[in-house]
């Protein structure tokens, strides 16, 4: 493996167009090892679009990404996932059917082998394996805090569990980026305070982290830069104290010239 | 084993129950033949829908993918025996031998189901599969010429039997004082695949294999996100389902001594489906059960009908025939209302766990 440089992930001139709308136009960042990058922007801005694009669920028109030192274009979601990106889901996508703790195992697939002939003679390999997979799933559960609903089908746990099972069957993947599409969306205040503190915990441990975020509180907590988004452009990027007061943001969220809106109100 | 009891912590018990279940197993057909022979038979044609059940159970129970041709596997399986152990072609090749066979046939015809399908859920997969199934019964139907491979709607007859040696499957024989009729060999050669499948099923079900199928089923984009190869999964699921009906469609074939394409029409499949359904969906008990209850159901009802509306009514007003599918029907609507997951839901599997209960 070659050195490892700072930059894990750099996207460069990343396109998106459905139909008539350009939802992601010539965007680029890099995000370094070891950081929180956010990304923000209005609602339609295409911040799912390009997790949509960096995960291999659409294909992008133009542009490319370089992941952990090699290209990341034309892949499957299964082998970005591969790669070392996992993500969660602006609307929850848990397995519903089955328990917490199952739902973490299944993001163990694919770092783990066995196949129909081990799941059928159960030899000692496969064994050995299956025991590994949930000794790690209950170890997953117990760092984001649902261990004591393991056994509960995903479909009836509260919300904030769900969210924080969503994020213990990404981090299951062993990522190097965790891709976190709005994770405190719906949450209270004190559930936020304690995603918060999860995040640091995470980042602490050595997983990089690309949050889109909507409370703007969790992100300039968390967040070492944040990247801005606005109709599919990139409109600053920067730390997260810098961002916020950049008069191009502001007009962003409020709409037009701030001052004109103001005078015309 | 069986999770209808707690038997946890209570080894004996167990034991107990497990010895009862195979004693009552073991003397089955020595008590049924003493009804009639006929319910031998009955019985052997209850295993072989186990044993289907259990195969679709794999595509639809566990990687949730509706599948409304399934029959045609069996077909493919039966077909693939009674050619290669019949006069039809003059060849007699060992039935261990042509299992294998046909169950690998089954299973290139399950790949070639499942690749142009992939992208397809629900409605619009129920809806290919259905049309695949009807295409390969045509065909059977019609390969009768220019060259006669399938022999058409006349079907294949005087299929070899199952033998070992000159240990032969279909005759009366008698082995330490008792008389096996050759249903009665069947049974347990039946009975004995019948255990395998369920051992591998419940096995697949509860492995790395089987939790990536029920997450493409619960959820195909996420399962892709968490690197499930989807393809390659529901392949799998596609081949290892065929697979299972090939090897039912050779034992089928041997038993029956003789096919023909009407034994593989569509209500075929949608009985299967319906035992799947019924029993509950991924539960390999539940898939059993059902496969058993609507196997026997037609018949006891058949049975039945006549003589209880002559004790009631003093003659028989409807036609046993009209009136047993009349029942069979209201007996499955009934059921959906009432337990729509089936007799036995797919149930959370318990897990041993050595979790430190953390508090919060």
């Amino acid at each position: 493996m070659a050195a490892e440089s700072t930059t894990l992930l750099a996207a460069e001139g990343i396109g998106k167009r459905f139909g008539g709308v350009q939802a992601l136009s010539e965007v680029g960042f890099t995000i370094r090892r070891g950081e929180i990058y956010g990304l923000i922007g209005p609602n339609g801005a295409g911040k799912t679009t390009l997790f949509n694009v960096l995960t291999g669920i659409y294909a992008p028109d133009g542009g490319s990404f370089t992941f952990d030192g090699r290209p990341l274009m034309g892949l499957k979601p299964n082998e970005v996932a591969a790669r070392g990106i996992a993500r969660t889901f602006q609307n929850i996508r848990l397995f519903g059917n089955l328990s917490a703790l199952e739902n973490v195992m299944v993001g163990r697939h694919v770092r783990t082998r066995t196949g129909v002939w081990g799941a059928i003679s159960r030899h000692r390999r496969a064994r050995d394996e299956e025991a590994g997979i949930q000794r790690r799933a209950v170890d997953l559960l117990e760092y984001v805090g649902v261990a004591p609903r393991a056994m509960d089908l995903a479909k009836n746990l509260p919300y904030g569990f769900q969210r924080r099972l969503e994020i213990a069957r990404a981090l299951a993947t062993d990522p190097k980026l965790l891709a976190l599409d709005e994770p405190a969306a719906g949450m209270n205040a004190t559930e936020t305070a304690s995603l918060e503190a999860l995040l640091h915990n995470i980042r602490r441990d050595g997983t990089t982290i690309l949050l889109i975020e909507h409370d703007m509180k969790l992100v300039m907590g968390v967040c070492d830069r944040v990247l801005v988004l606005d109709y599919g452009r990139r409109i600053a990027e920067g730390p997260a104290a810098a961002v916020q007061k950049d008069p191009a943001v502001i007009s962003a969220y409020l709409g037009g010239d701030v001052s004109l809106n103001l005078k015309g109100a | 084993m069986l999770q209808l009891v707690d038997v946890k912590g209570r080894p004996a018990l167990a034991f107990a129950g497990l010895v009862i279940v195979a004693v009552a197993l073991a003397v089955l057909p020595f008590v049924l033949t003493g009804i009639g022979t006929f319910w031998v038979r009955i019985t052997n044609l209850a295993i072989l829908y186990c044993l289907l059940a259990l195969g679709l159970n794999i595509v639809v129970g566990f990687a949730g993918l509706l599948d409304l041709g399934y029959i045609a596997f069996y077909a493919v399986g039966a077909y693939v025996y009674a050619m290669l152990a019949s006069p039809h072609f003059g060849l007699h090749l060992p039935f261990w031998i042509i299992l294998p066979i046909g169950a690998a046939v089954a299973c290139v015809f399950g790949v070639l189901l499942g690749a142009p399908t992939l992208k397809l859920r629900g409605d619009y997969l129920a809806i290919v599969t259905l049309g695949f199934g009807e295409i390969i019964r045509i065909f059977l139907n019609n390969l009768s010429q220019p060259i006669n491979i399938t022999s058409g709607p006349q079907g294949i007859a005087r299929i070899d039997p199952f033998r070992i040696g000159t240990f032969d499957f279909s005759r009366t024989s008698s082995i330490l004082g008792l008389t096996f009729t050759g249903p009665m060999k069947y049974y347990y050669l039946l009975l004995v695949v019948l255990l395998v499948v369920i051992a591998i099923n419940l096995r697949l079900q509860d492995s790395r294999i089987g939790r990536a199928w029920e997450a493409i089923r619960e959820d195909e984009v996420a399962a892709r996100a968490m690197g499930i190869n989807t393809r390659n999964m529901k392949l799998l699921a596609f081949a290892m389902g065929a697979s299972f009906g090939g090897i039912s469609g050779g034992m089928f074939s041997a038993i029956q001594g003789f096919i023909s394409p009407e034994s593989f029409i569509l209500v075929e499949s949608i009985m299967v489906l319906s035992m799947v359904v019924l029993g509950g969906m991924g539960n390999v008990w539940g898939v059993v059960i059902g496969a058993v209850l609507l196997s026997f159901a037609p018949e006891l009802l058949r049975e039945w009908v006549g003589p209880v509306q002559q004790a009631v009514f003093g003659r028989t007003l409807l036609d046993p025939e009209v009136i047993r599918m009349l029942l069979f029907g209201l007996a499955l609507v009934l059921m959906m209302l009432f337990r729509p997951a089936g007799i036995l839901p797919s149930a959370l599997r318990k897990r041993e766990l050595e979790t430190r209960r953390t508090a919060g």
